[in-house]
C-alpha cells in the first residue's frame, strides 16, 4: 500500500454570519468533522449538493483556507500558513482546478504567458527554457503555438480547461484538487477533459482530489469517493461499491437520480423538501426530515461511523436494519 | 452555449473595430491634441510675454490688429495669456488627476489586500472625504498654509481619489474571490506581482474612464478656486485666474472673460466625450 499523499484529520470550518440587521452572529458550519485521505496517484471524489462543504473541503486541503479545527496533512506534514513565503513555495507540490476556466484566466495575457506564469512565479528555468516548457506543456494537453498566442476570450470552453490545466501542471504538482472541473462545459467536451485529466494522472503519477456532483464522471474517474452532506461525511468508500450498492439512504437517493438510457428499471427515489440551512442544522442526524428511512433516534442521535465488512464507513442510524437488497447501481 | 456567447462577443468586436469614429470624438481629440500641442509650447507660440503691458491699446477688442484677442485693463495681450493660462490649468489638472489616481488606487488595493481594520479605516476616509465639500477643504487648507504651485497641485490631487478607491477595491475584491487574481494566488505569486500584473491591467480602463471625468472637473475645480482667488495667484495666470479677473470688465469688455470661458467649457466637454467614448470601446473589447 502506496503512502497517504494528503490526510485530513477532523477539519472542521465555520463562518459566522449574521441573519438579520440586529441579530446575534451565528456560526455556520460549512465543514464539520471531516476526514479523508487520498493515496499517492490514486483519485478521491468529493460528491454531494450545492452548499454542502465540497469545495470547502477542496480550499482547506489546499491550504486556501485554514479549517478552524483539524488539521491538514500534506505528505505527512502540516501545511504553513496561508501567505507566507513557505506557502507559497508549497504551491509548486498542489495546484488546484476551477468550475469556470474563463473567470481563472487572466484576460488580457495570452495563453502562453499564463502558462508560463507559474515558471516565472517560482523562477524555474532561464527564460528561454520557460517558453519551450509552456508550449510543450500545452502540447501535452493537446493545444498548438496558435492557441498558445490567443486570449483565453478567443479560446472555447474546453481549450480554456486545458490551458488551465496546463498552467496547473506545469510545475509538475503532486496533488491536484478539481473544483466540479467539467461541470461547466458542454457534455462531449466533458469526456474529452475527463479522459485527458486521467491520461495526465497516468503520465505523471498525480493524485486527485475531484470534487463534482456529477456521479457519473465521478465513477469514471475516481478509485474512493466520500458523499457530503451538510458539510459532514455520511458515506465514504470504494466508489464501485458505493455506486453500485449504496447503503446511506442519501447516497441511494443520489445514486437513483443518474439518469440511465433506455426503460427505466429502477425506481427513482425522490427526497422531499430542500437541504437545511447550515445555519440551522436539523438535531440528530442531518439528513432525517428527507430521509425515506427515518427512524426515532435520528431525531435526537447524531449517527457515528461504523465499519461495514467491504470497507467502507456510514453514518447512518438505519444501515444495520435497511440492508441493501437490489442492486441498484448505475 | 459558452462558444455562441463568445463568438457573439467576436462578432460585435469586428463591427466596433470597423465601425467609424463619430464626429463628436474625433473632433474632441483634434481639440485635446491642439490644447496639449499649445500647453506644451506655450511660451515659444505666446505672440507677448503674458505680463508685458501695452499701455496705449489698453482694453482693445477683438480682432485689433496687434492683439487678435484684444486686451485687458493693462494692456497685457488676451491670446498670449490664455496659451499660458492653458498651461498652467493643464499642469494642474494633470497632476491633480495622476496624483489622485496614483493615491486612490493604491488606498483602494490597500484595503482590498488587509481586509479588516486597515479597510474600515480606508472606507471611512473615502465617506468622510466624499461627505466634505471640497471647496471648503480646499478653502481652509489655502487659507492656512499659503498658496504655491506645488502645494495647490497636491491639493487638487486630494479631489476625486475616493472614487479609485472604492472602484480598485471592489474590482480586486471580486477578482480575488472567484477570479484570474484567485488563481494567481494559488500559483504562489506574491501580492506586488497579483496586484501590478493582473488586476491593474484589468482594471485600467476603468480608472482611464474614471481619470476623464476627474480631469474635466478638477480643471473646474481650479477655475472656482483661482476664481474666488485662492487659486493660481497673480502674475502666474490660469484659466481660472482669468476668468475671475475678467469679471470686473464684464460689461465694458466681455472678451477677456469669454476667451478663458469658451477654453474651459470646449475642453472639459471634449474630455468628457472622448471619455464617454473610450468607456465604450474599452468595455466592448474585453466582454
Amino acid at each position: 500500500m502506496t503512502a497517504n499523499i494528503l490526510e485530513l484529520h477532523g477539519i472542521s470550518r465555520s463562518y459566522s454570519t449574521r441573519q438579520g440587521l440586529f441579530a446575534r452572529k451565528m456560526p455556520v458550519h460549512a465543514v464539520d468533522e471531516v476526514s479523508l485521505s487520498l493515496q499517492q496517484g490514486q483519485t478521491l471524489a468529493l460528491v454531494g449538493e450545492s452548499g454542502s462543504g465540497k469545495s470547502t473541503t477542496g480550499r482547506i486541503a489546499l491550504g486556501l483556507e485554514r479549517p478552524n479545527g483539524g488539521h491538514v496533512l500534506f505528505r505527512g506534514s502540516e501545511l504553513p500558513p496561508v501567505d507566507t513565503p513557505a506557502w507559497r513555495r508549497m504551491r509548486t507540490q498542489m495546484q488546484m482546478i476551477y468550475q469556470d476556466p474563463l473567470a481563472a484566466l487572466d484576460r488580457r495575457l495570452s495563453i502562453l504567458d499564463q502558462v508560463r506564469e507559474p515558471l516565472d512565479v517560482h523562477d524555474i528555468a532561464s527564460a528561454s527554457e520557460r517558453n519551450i516548457k509552456a508550449l510543450a506543456m500545452l502540447d501535452a494537453v493537446g493545444l498548438n503555438a496558435s492557441h498558445a498566442s490567443s486570449l483565453p476570450h478567443q479560446l472555447s470552453g474546453g481549450q480554456r480547461q486545458r490551458a488551465v490545466l496546463a498552467r496547473a501542471l506545469i510545475m509538475q504538482p503532486a496533488l491536484l484538487v478539481c473544483d466540479e472541473p467539467v461541470s461547466a462545459l458542454d457534455v462531449s467536451i466533458q469526456a474529452q477533459v475527463v479522459n485527458l485529466l486521467m491520461d495526465l494522472q497516468k503520465d505523471l503519477r498525480l493524485s486527485l482530489l475531484f470534487i463534482s456532483h456529477d456521479l457519473k464522471v465521478v465513477r469514471q474517474v475516481s478509485q474512493r469517493m466520500a458523499v457530503m452532506y451538510l458539510g459532514r461525511i455520511v458515506e465514504y468508500g470504494e466508489t464501485n461499491l458505493l455506486l453500485s450498492n449504496p447503503t446511506h439512504p442519501y447516497t441511494r437517493a443520489l445514486v437513483s437520480a443518474v439518469p440511465v438510457a433506455g426503460r427505466r428499471t429502477r425506481e427513482r427515489i425522490i427526497l422531499k423538501g430542500e437541504p437545511p440551512n447550515p445555519a440551522d442544522r436539523p438535531t440528530g442526524c442531518a439528513f432525517h426530515p428527507r430521509c425515506p428511512v427515518v427512524r426515532p433516534e435520528c431525531m435526537s442521535v447524531s449517527p457515528t461511523f461504523s465499519t461495514l465488512p467491504d470497507g467502507r464507513s456510514v453514518a447512518c442510524h438505519a444501515v444495520d436494519a435497511a440492508q441493501p437488497t437490489k442492486e441498484v447501481g448505475i | 452555449m459558452m462558444e455562441k456567447v463568445t463568438e457573439t462577443a467576436a462578432g460585435e468586436r469586428e463591427n466596433t473595430k470597423h465601425r467609424r469614429i463619430p464626429i463628436s470624438v474625433s473632433v474632441s481629440a483634434l481639440w485635446i491634441a491642439f490644447i496639449v500641442v499649445v500647453a506644451l509650447l506655450a511660451y515659444q507660440i505666446a505672440p507677448y510675454q503674458y505680463t508685458a503691458l501695452d499701455l496705449p491699446n489698453r482694453l482693445a477688442s477683438p480682432f485689433h490688429p496687434q492683439h487678435l484677442l484684444g486686451t485687458d485693463e493693462l494692456g497685457r495681450d488676451i491670446l498670449s495669456r490664455l496659451i499660458v493660462s492653458v498651461r498652467i490649468s493643464v499642469l494642474v489638472a494633470l497632476g491633480a488627476t495622476l496624483i489622485s489616481a496614483c493615491f486612490g488606487t493604491t488606498m483602494g488595493f490597500a484595503a482590498a489586500h488587509f481586509r479588516g481594520r486597515v479597510e474600515q479605516f480606508i472606507l471611512m476616509l473615502a465617506d468622510f472625504q466624499a461627505a466634505m465639500p471640497f471647496l471648503v477643504l480646499s478653502l481652509s487648507v489655502l487659507a492656512f498654509f499659503g498658496n504655491a504651485l506645488p502645494l495647490f497641485i497636491g491639493l487638487m490631487g486630494l479631489y476625486g481619489w475616493e472614487r479609485y478607491a472604492r472602484i480598485a477595491r471592489g474590482l480586486a475584491i471580486s477578482a480575488s474571490a472567484q477570479g484570474y487574481a484567485g488563481a494567481v494566488r494559488q500559483l504562489g505569486a506574491s501580492p506586488r506581482r497579483i496586484y501590478l500584473r493582473h488586476i491593474l491591467p484589468n482594471i485600467a480602463s476603468t480608472l482611464i474612464v474614471s481619470m476623464t471625468l476627474t480631469f474635466p472637473e478638477i480643471i473646474l475645480m481650479e477655475s472656482s478656486l483661482s476664481f474666488l482667488g485662492l487659486g493660481v495667484q497673480p502674475p502666474m495666470t490660469s484659466l481660472g485666474n482669468m476668468l475671475g479677473y475678467g469679471r470686473e470688465y464684464m460689461t465694458r469688455a466681455p472678451w477677456i472673460m469669454f476667451a478663458p470661458a469658451t477654453l474651459i467649457v470646449t475642453t472639459t466637454l471634449s474630455i468628457s466625450l472622448l471619455g464617454d467614448w473610450l468607456r465604450d470601446r474599452l468595455d466592448k473589447g474585453l466582454q
